[in-house]
Formats: C-alpha cells, structure tokens, sequence
C-alpha cells in the first residue's frame, strides 16, 4: 500500500503503476456529470474555474446527504466513463488524477500519458466504508446541483487502485 | 363484495420505511451470497473486495448510512387486492406511494437522484419522485408493496433482444453472458442478474426486473429454466471479471430467470442488471 497526498506531482504520478494500491491523503474535489459538463463550458469561454486544477484529483462521486454528526453521508464512486468526454480538457487544463469506478476509454488513456496524469479506482457500492474515510466536506461550487455540485473533500487514507497509469497501463483484463 | 377500507397516509407511511430500511440494511440473501462467495473465490484480491463489500454492509447497519450512496430511483411493485378502498377518495395509490418516497428519501437522508425530465433542463425534483410504479390487481383486500432501491449504474447496462422464434437456448445464455461482460466493472460486479424471456416489448423488461425479487436461493420452477439459471451463472463466472471488475470467480451472485406466453412471430429476451448493492424490501397491509 502506497500512501499518497495531494495535489499529485509529476514525481508522485511516475512513481505509481497500474496494480498499485494505494492510500490517498488531501484535498479532492467532487464532480459528476453535470459539473463536468458545466467546467468544460468555462474552459471553453476560457474563463476561470470554480476550483483549482492544477496537481488537483477530482473524485467522481454524488454523495448521500450528511447525517447528523457526520461530515458527510455515504460517498463510494460513481461510473467513470460517463466523463470520458470530459476528462482529457481538464487533463489539458492540469487535473492530475481521478478516482472513479470502471472503464476509461482510449482517448482519455492517451490523455493521461500525454499530461502525466493517473485514473485510481475505488471500490463501486460502497459508499458507506469509503465514507468513513472523508474527515470534512463543504459545497464550494454549483450548489443548485444538490448532490451534484462540486465539494472540496479532505480525505485520510482514502483507499483505491491505481486503474490506469500514466504510462498507458491498466489494471483492468484487455 | 366486502371492501376494506385502506388510509392513504397508512400506505405513505409503509412505503416511507420500505425506502429507509432497503437502503440501509442489506437483504439476509444478498448478504449471504457475499459471505458464500467469499468462502469460494480463489483468488486472494478478489476475496478482500468481498470482504469489504460485507463490511460495507455492517457499517451501513450500523451507522444508519446507505448501503451505496446511489440510493436509486424507486421503483415500487403494487399488488392491490380488488376489494381494497382507498380513502381520502381524491387521492390516489400513486399519491400515497410518492408522499411515502418523498418522506422516506428526506428523513432517511438518502440521495435525491431524479430529474423532472429526461433531455432538456434535467433539474433535479429534490424528492426523488416521481416512483416507478408497477401496479397488479390481484384478489383480496390486501395491498403487497415491495421498494426496489435501483442504481443508475447497473441500470445503464441493462439490455434488449428480439430473438427469432427459431433461435436455441445456447444463444440467448451466450447473448446474457455477454450483456455482463459489456457491464464489466462499470456496473459493480458481482450482479445479480434477472432475465425476462417472452411476452411482448414491454412486458418482456418488466419480467427481467421482477425477476430480480426473486431470493437469491431460489431457481425457476420449470426445470428447464432452472437448468439455465445455472448454466448463464456458470458462463458468467467464468468471465473472470470478479469484484469490482479487478479479477476473481465471483462476476455474478445469481441469475433469475422468468418468462411470458409470446407471439408466434417473436422470442424477446430482456437482461436487467444489477449490482451487489441489491436492494428491495416489502410489506402486506
């Protein structure tokens, strides 16, 4: 198991190898869908982004309601490849790493050799034990979204596997 | 004919517990498919996504949090007995069944994950209604209603056939086989994996998804089908896709198969797919 904080440098990214396990400690910022599409619109009109990409790992997930007590409710990974279209102009943009469940398609995998960037998988249903790893949440964009707005998450120990690497290997059977 | 008399607020009330304890506390079935395959996988990574997977599931008991944070979209199996009355007249079964969803989905704290319509504004409606709702008059004066919690994810994968009427068995068990491999990791394996053969377009989907009510220890009646519940299980297995799509025996947990009378002209085959997060409780009022 390798442990890991964020935001992910350069050194962090060519250390890791599809297979790997690891633990991942810092910031991360949730997006799904309507986020991803909503982002790329500004990257379009080339306007600031709500968040800080640069190094940034973003984590797709839309999250239960916290209850009392908790900072947040259950938070396991939603499919990654409804972001495939997304995914390589936030690579473009700096976005260094992802944590999803499932597949990614060619072009992102090409994304993520040509921008030294990694796809983590964590494990899909859950959301309850992933969610015992996420010490503080706050909505920091997009709010009318409701659980699909964009929260900045600090993890600790967060784990996942390395699913793609920025060398263009997968852990997944080909 | 005798009619009872049934409180609308009485089904809202049922329902609202139905969503809450689906999506909390695992059926007894699921969990001990998890536990068996557990004891059965070879391969030791597979074997710790399963235990995770159970762990998962002890955690959300007990801390009352979801299960998967895709708490779903509701769908709800209604059997009404003919000689049940619903009052306030002015309200519907479906009114009672959405109060129910819409409350259950508030005080349980679960995932609110409808839109109001499908293509163009796509805004959330905030409640998690409207339900599906699937609705059978059947004798009495009882009403049976069972929630299904059902996952986007697993949903998305989830496939129709039109066969020929002179097709064979082995091409509808290597078309199901298939429809898994597609799903891989992207549907959280292990599934469960419910098969609708016959009836007409419609009703041929409606049998793959209450296929899916079956317990997971039971096989088709007819033993024909039975032989090929296990047979698709067998093939899927054999995938090697496993947990969390990372490798493993375990692809599937079980496949339930349930069929209609059909054309002369057709042989439909609908494959819903579930994950291992499955979720459904019922009650009798």
């Amino acid at each position: 198991m390798k442990k890991i904080t964020t935001p992910l440098t350069d050194e962090i990214i060519g250390s890791l190898g599809a297979g790997d396990e690891v633990a991942i400690s810092g910031i991360v910022y949730t997006a799904r869908d309507a986020a991803h599409k909503r982002l790329c619109q500004l990257i379009e009109q080339k306007k600031e982004l709500p968040i800080p990409i640069e190094g940034s790992v973003i984590y797709f997930v839309g999250p239960t309601p916290a209850p009392p007590g908790k900072p947040i409710g259950s938070a396991g990974p939603t499919t990654s490849s409804r972001m495939d279209s997304f995914s390589p102009m936030l690579l473009a943009a700096g976005l260094k790493g992802m944590i999803g469940k499932g597949y990614r398609n060619d072009t992102v995998r090409e994304a993520l050799k040509k921008y030294k960037a990694v796809h983590f998988a964590a494990l899909g249903g859950a959301g309850a034990l992933l969610s015992q790893y996420i010490i503080s949440a706050e909505v920091v964009a997009y709010e009318d979204l409701g659980t699909e707005a964009i929260r900045k998450l600090e993890i600790k120990d967060f784990p996942a596997t390395v699913a793609y690497d920025s060398t263009g290997g997968t852990v997944f059977k080909e | 004919m005798n009619m009872r008399t049934v409180k609308s607020e009485q089904i809202a009330s049922a329902v609202e517990k139905l969503c809450i304890q689906s999506c909390l506390d695992l059926p007894k079935d699921v969990l001990d498919a998890l536990q068996k395959a557990e004891k059965k996988e070879s391969l030791d990574s597979a074997k710790k996504i399963l235990n995770q997977l159970i762990e998962n599931a002890k955690i959300a008991k007990e801390q009352k949090l979801p299960i998967c944070q895709d708490t779903g979209l509701a769908v709800v199996f209604l059997r009404i007995g003919s000689q049940v009355k619903i009052e306030p007249q002015d309200q519907t079964i479906s009114d009672a069944i959405n109060k129910g969803v819409e409350n259950g989905y508030e005080k349980g704290n679960l995932r609110k994950s409808v839109v109001a319509e499908p293509l163009n504004a796509r805004k959330n409606t905030q409640t998690n209604t409207p339900a599906v709702i699937h609705t059978e008059i059947i004798p009495g004066d009882k009403i049976h209603i069972t929630v299904m919690a059902k996952g986007g994810g697993c949903e998305n994968k989830s496939r129709f056939k039109m066969f020929l009427p002179t097709d064979d068995r082995e091409k509808i068990i290597d078309w199901v086989t298939q429809t898994a491999a597609q799903a891989g990791a992207n549907a959280c394996p292990p599934f469960v994996i419910g098969v609708g053969i016959g009836g007409d377009f419609e009703q041929c989907c409606l049998l793959s998804k209450k296929a899916l009510l079956r317990n997971l220890n039971s096989q088709n009646t007819d033993p024909f089908y039975g032989q090929m519940e296990k047979d698709i299980l067998q093939k899927i297995n054999s995938l090697g896709i496993g947990p969390s799509g990372l490798g493993g025996d375990t692809t599937a947990l079980a496949v339930s198969i349930e069929t209609a009378p059909c054309h002369i002209a057709s042989l439909p085959v609908a494959v819903n797919i579930e994950c291992h997060a499955h979720r459904h409780s019922s009650i009798e009022i």
